[in-house]
């Protein structure tokens, strides 16, 4: 218990901490990415509606608008979309799809960048040489080219059906592939630096096996900047997920992300149906920029220089 | 001096035509005119090829490449043919290019025998006249054949043509990339997906009713998009609006909407014939061979609301497989009933299913106004009886294919009626599938023996009531055996800028030689 309160007096008096109490900008961003992840992670229990049971659907709600203009209904607070679906449950199972994937893409392309930029740093050579000009010339096409090109290329190797189950997981693989360069680098110019300092040296002087003065050695300090690069690649990922979702080459409206929302929305923008495409483009850019302003934040706390 | 005049005179000359931009939802799927029996396909074609007879603006039949015809029996009629006419790259039109388009049309792979069916033989008695031998008397000849459209012979022969495309194969041939007809409009260009363009026909031996002397057609998927175009300017004329923004254009005071109705009814088939469903959690059977589940997948649907909701009023509920204005649909037996899940899920459960089961559905998504809003909202009423359809929605050019080979287990469709009479439906979706016309869209392969031998009478019977009596009687019976389910019947308004007049055409077959633009 003591231990316990110990480590919570310390994590309040730390850096990070401090630098969190200090900036109102950085609360409200962490309150609302809490509010929209607590949406997204806890849907099935805290949505009013479940807008994916076909069952429960009825088609004569269809095109409701939201509780607070004269025709709303206050059993949906933001009115529903074509088929009778509540428009807030739906943005919060999107949500659930959009983080999901933003953090899977992350994670891979985190795990897949550190790897390679890791081994490029620590061995050099011509394995370096191989891996920085591949990412050099990643480095030339956007992203979602990338990712269109990936989703396009299983999009023909697998049947349909299969395709569309699958659908999330080559989401997932498209946009992480398409974004693990700047980790790569970012991890091998520290990993440069890292392995000509004295502690190295004397791990390798010792005996050490190189696999293990990488994880054990190398890693933990260059880690500080894969975070603040992490956080703001959520951010982007979830973006071009929904571009992705958008275009319609990304997850099946049968288990849409907020991209795809907003895609199915856009039809009833011009006879008026506002709500159906306004509201999860609203979640979408709630959820982007406070995630972003929570990695800007991140950046900005862990360097030493603006200290 | 001369020259300069001259030139100048040119110049000078009113720029007589106009060019009419048109877009609608869907591409069109060939240009072979024997191989797709489609809507829109059809409608490119009728610009650039010609058949013996067409329509005029009341749907009235009139000569087109025949100038007359005579009966000579019942079942021997005779067509005199229009004499100077030539194929857009210059080539006579005669009596050979009928009789090899008759062989041409006739082959299994294409999909529009109908328009020749009960034809048994076409003979060459001259160069400009032809003979029709008929299988049996057939009162409705010269409205099929408007749509059995002409082909050179030899430049079918010399581009290595003379079979029709097999399309479910992915075949591609030198006529389903390139048109040759006699029609109004010379086909410039088909950039799949892109644009079709049309230039008038100077040769053309009628004059065109309107001014378009330049057709451009681009197919616009996204309702969005399409809508936008219309009221940016780009372009002038959209034969298929979004039901939701119907209103709103009608409120645009830079455009008109042209209402009409469309003889269409969108329905759902289902496979009947399988042994066992592919898609579906039952096994060993085919659920959709028994009456009774048939029956609840029909009684479960709420037609009242798909009008209401999804399609904003632009639409008839159906109950039988043909809409008003086609020959043989009377209100009396169109009577929708009012949905009923607790009805159906008894039929459900009768049937052996009291908890349901899984089957895959088959959609277009960009084809029939709202196709894929009406897919999911059917998918949401049948599960409520505990059906659960695996929707898989689809554009039309890879739908067609897969539902062609048989490869779905229900599907969504709908039936235009090109001749404006019932037989036409009955025919291509009721009667047991054969190579030919007989059954050419039966794709959930229905065969009722009392069914053909109805549709068999009604092509030969020339008495107009005992006729109407078979149609009727084949139409309640589809209805009651429940071998659809059909849903509504489009309503088909078009919306153009104020400066084009041009005719509604209820077979959803826009022609552009009607269209002005001032």
């Amino acid at each position: 218990m003591a231990a316990v309160a110990g480590w919570l007096r310390r994590a309040w008096a730390h850096d990070l901490a401090w630098s969190f109490r200090r900036s109102p900008v950085t609360i409200l961003a962490a309150f609302l990415t809490l509010v929209c992840v607590g949406g997204a992670l806890f849907a099935p229990w805290v949505a009013p509606h479940s807008p994916f049971d076909s069952a429960t659907l009825n088609l004569s709600d269809g095109f409701t608008p939201p509780a607070w203009t004269a025709k709303g209904s206050g059993k949906y607070l933001l009115g529903t979309d074509d088929q009778g679906r509540d428009v807030l449950s739906t943005i919060m199972y999107g949500a659930r799809i959009s983080l999901g994937v933003g953090l899977a893409a992350v994670l891979f392309s985190a795990v897949l960048g550190v790897s390679l930029g890791l081994l490029s740093g620590y061995l050099g050579g011509r394995l370096d040489a191989f891996i920085m000009r591949v990412a050099d010339i990643q480095l030339s096409f956007p992203a979602i080219l990338i990712a269109l090109l990936i989703d396009g290329m299983t999009r023909i190797a697998l049947p349909r059906d299969m395709h569309d189950q699958l659908a999330v997981y080559v989401l997932v693989l498209a946009i992480g592939v398409s974004g693990w360069v700047q980790y790569a680098r970012t991890v091998r110019g520290s990993t440069l630096v890292e392995k000509n300092k004295e502690y190295v040296q004397a791990a390798r002087v010792i005996g050490r096996h190189p696999l293990a003065i990488l994880l054990h050695h190398v890693l933990p300090n260059v880690m500080g900047p894969v975070l603040v690069i992490g956080t703001i690649h959520i951010a982007t990922a979830i973006i071009t997920e929904a571009t992705l979702s958008f275009l319609g080459v990304g997850v099946p409206p049968t288990q849409p992300s907020l991209g795809t929302l907003i895609r199915i929305g856009n039809d009833y923008l011009f006879s008026g149906e506002w709500w159906i495409t306004v509201f999860p483009g609203l979640a979408l850019i709630v959820l982007v920029l406070s995630v972003n302003l929570l990695g800007d934040w991140l950046r900005d706390a862990l360097n030493p220089k603006l200290r | 001096m001369k020259k300069l005049l001259l030139a100048l005179a040119l110049v000078a000359l009113p720029a007589y035509g106009a060019n009419l931009k048109w877009a609608a939802q869907n591409d069109i799927l060939t240009l072979d005119p024997h191989s797709q029996n489609h809507a829109t396909t059809n409608a490119m074609m009728q610009h650039t090829y010609e058949g013996l007879t067409r329509y005029d603006r009341e749907y009235k039949v009139e000569p087109a490449l025949a100038t007359e015809w005579q009966e000579i029996s019942p079942t021997q009629w005779r067509f005199t043919l229009r004499k100077g006419v030539k194929f857009h790259d210059g080539s006579p039109f005669g009596a050979d290019d009928v009789v090899f388009s008759f062989g041409r049309i006739q082959q299994p792979q294409g999909t529009m025998q109908v328009y020749v069916s009960g034809v048994k033989e076409i003979r060459k008695i001259d160069d400009h006249t032809v003979e029709f031998i008929l299988a049996g008397p057939n009162p409705l000849l010269l409205r099929n054949i408007i749509d059995f459209r002409i082909m050179n012979k030899a430049w079918s022969e010399k581009n290595r043509s003379q079979s029709i495309q097999d399309y479910k194969a992915r075949e591609e041939s030198y006529a389903s990339r390139n048109a040759n007809g006699t029609g109004p409009y010379v086909l410039k260009g088909w950039e799949p997906d892109k644009r079709i363009v049309f230039a008038a026909n100077p040769a053309w031996w009628d004059k065109l009713q309107g001014n378009a002397t330049e057709v451009i057609y681009t197919p616009i998927k996204a309702d969005a998009t399409r809508i936008a175009a219309l009221l940016s300017g780009d372009v002038d004329i959209v034969t298929d609006l979004p039901t939701q923004d119907v209103q709103r254009l009608r409120n645009e005071p830079k455009l008109k909407v042209l209402d009409g109705h469309e003889v269409r009814t969108i329905f759902i088939g289902m496979d009947q014939f399988s042994p066992e469903l592919k898609y579906s959690s039952v096994k060993g059977k085919n659920p959709f061979k028994d009456i009774r589940v048939r029956k609840a997948l029909n009684v479960a649907v709420d037609r009242e609301a798909i009008k209401r909701v999804t399609m904003r009023g632009l639409s008839i509920p159906a109950a039988i497989m043909i809409a008003p204005g086609v020959h043989g649909h009377t209100p009396d037996i169109d009577k929708v009933s009012p949905a009923d899940a607790e009805g159906a899920r008894k039929l459900l459960a009768e049937a052996g299913y009291p908890n349901g089961f899984d089957f895959g559905l088959d959609c277009p998504n960009n084809r029939y106004v709202n196709d894929e809003e009406i897919c999911q909202a059917l998918v949401g009423m049948w599960a409520r009886i505990g059906l659960k359809a695996k929707l898989n929605a689809q554009p039309m050019a890879t739908f067609i294919q897969k539902i062609q080979k048989f490869d779905h287990d229900a599907y969504m469709l709908g039936w235009g009626v090109a001749t404006f009479d019932g037989l036409y439906t009955l025919q291509s979706l009721m009667r047991t599938k054969t190579t030919g016309a007989d059954g050419s869209f039966n794709l959930g392969r229905i065969s009722d023996a009392r069914l053909d031998a109805l549709v068999d009478a009604m092509k030969t019977e020339t008495d107009v009531k005992k006729r109407d009596a078979m149609l009727r009687e084949a139409l309640v019976m589809t209805r009651d055996n429940y071998y659809y389910v059909p849903l509504h019947h489009q309503l088909r308004p078009w919306a153009m800028k104020k400066n084009v007049s041009t005719v509604h055409k209820a077979d959803d077959r826009p022609e552009s030689r009607f269209a002005r633009i001032d």
